[in-house]
């Protein structure tokens, strides 16, 4: 004989699973959005002066490190000042800061630099990339941090 | 025409790292950031291939801007990879921070040269 709680058990996921993608749209939503729009952000940079064939790829370099200062502020803002709309961290920390900064573009640049002989500036363009894009969000989020608290005394 | 593949790939893109990084996330206890890894990897190998398949003469500009610029550009993130390592290294998991670091950096790159010495053999 089954216990009615297991058979319970067995009957339920269907419904929340529905009603949980359905609270999901929205966010899903929020998301593309703002992915579409952080993604032309970053075409419209990379059309600002095309970089000369074996150069240091400066704007990738200051798109992703831009990306990572503003989501400095952003998040600190929104986890510890703001009580912000349940949509906004998906549309612009995850949506429009997640679709302007790129991972894929940095390798590649990096791979392109090698395959035509710049292995010195692919060197240069590895290292600094990492380096500068995480002074930039700990700078950004302590200086967030440092303005917040002088506002509260 | 290529501002729209750009914010078409863009839109694909997003919500395929959101929906990865929460699949990947549900799975695993650890506070390595496992689904940011994922997507940025992924997208290294995918931006190779088209890098490669384009280098090749096997694609044009068109899925160039869709695929690499737009969905590639918009599932891999430099910010998200950048504010969890910060969030390792305030919450005292520095050995993870750095391993984050040195680990997305490593399996990028190779997944970036793999997907362009992939495509070549594909397609040249």
């Amino acid at each position: 004989m089954t216990a009615p709680g297991a058979q319970s058990l067995r009957v339920r996921p269907r419904a929340p699973w529905r009603s949980a993608w359905r609270a999901q749209l929205p966010v899903l939503a929020a998301v593309a959005l703002g992915g579409g729009a952080g993604a032309a952000a970053r075409y419209g940079v990379s059309l600002w002066g095309a970089a000369a064939a074996g150069g240091f790829p400066w704007q990738t370099f200051w798109t992703n490190v831009a990306g990572c200062a503003v989501i400095g502020v952003f998040m600190v803002l929104i986890t510890e000042a703001l009580a912000a709309h349940r949509l906004v961290r998906p549309f612009f920390g995850t949506g429009v800061l997640g679709g302007f900064t790129t991972f894929s573009t940095y390798a590649v640049d990096i791979q392109k630099l090698v395959d035509t002989g710049h292995a010195r500036t692919a060197l240069a363009y590895l290292a600094a990339t990492p380096l500068a894009a995480l002074a930039a969000v700990w700078a950004a989020a302590a200086a967030t941090r440092r303005v917040l608290t002088w506002r509260q005394r | 025409m290529n501002w729209l593949l750009v914010v078409v790939g863009g839109m694909a893109g997003a919500p395929l790292r959101y929906l990865t990084d929460r699949a990947v996330q549900s799975r695993h206890d650890s506070v390595f950031p496992w689904g940011t890894f994922a997507v940025n990897v992924t997208g290294c190998l995918l931006l190779g291939l088209v890098t490669g398949a384009a280098v090749a003469g096997a694609t044009g500009s068109h899925l160039r801007l869709l695929l690499g610029t737009g969905l590639c550009g918009a599932l891999s993130t430099y910010s998200t990879f950048s504010y969890e390592t910060l969030r390792l290294t305030e919450t005292g998991a520095r050995f993870y921070a750095v391993l984050n670091v040195a680990a997305s950096i490593a399996a990028g790159l190779g997944a970036a040269f793999l997907g362009v010495t992939l495509a070549r053999a594909l397609w040249a």
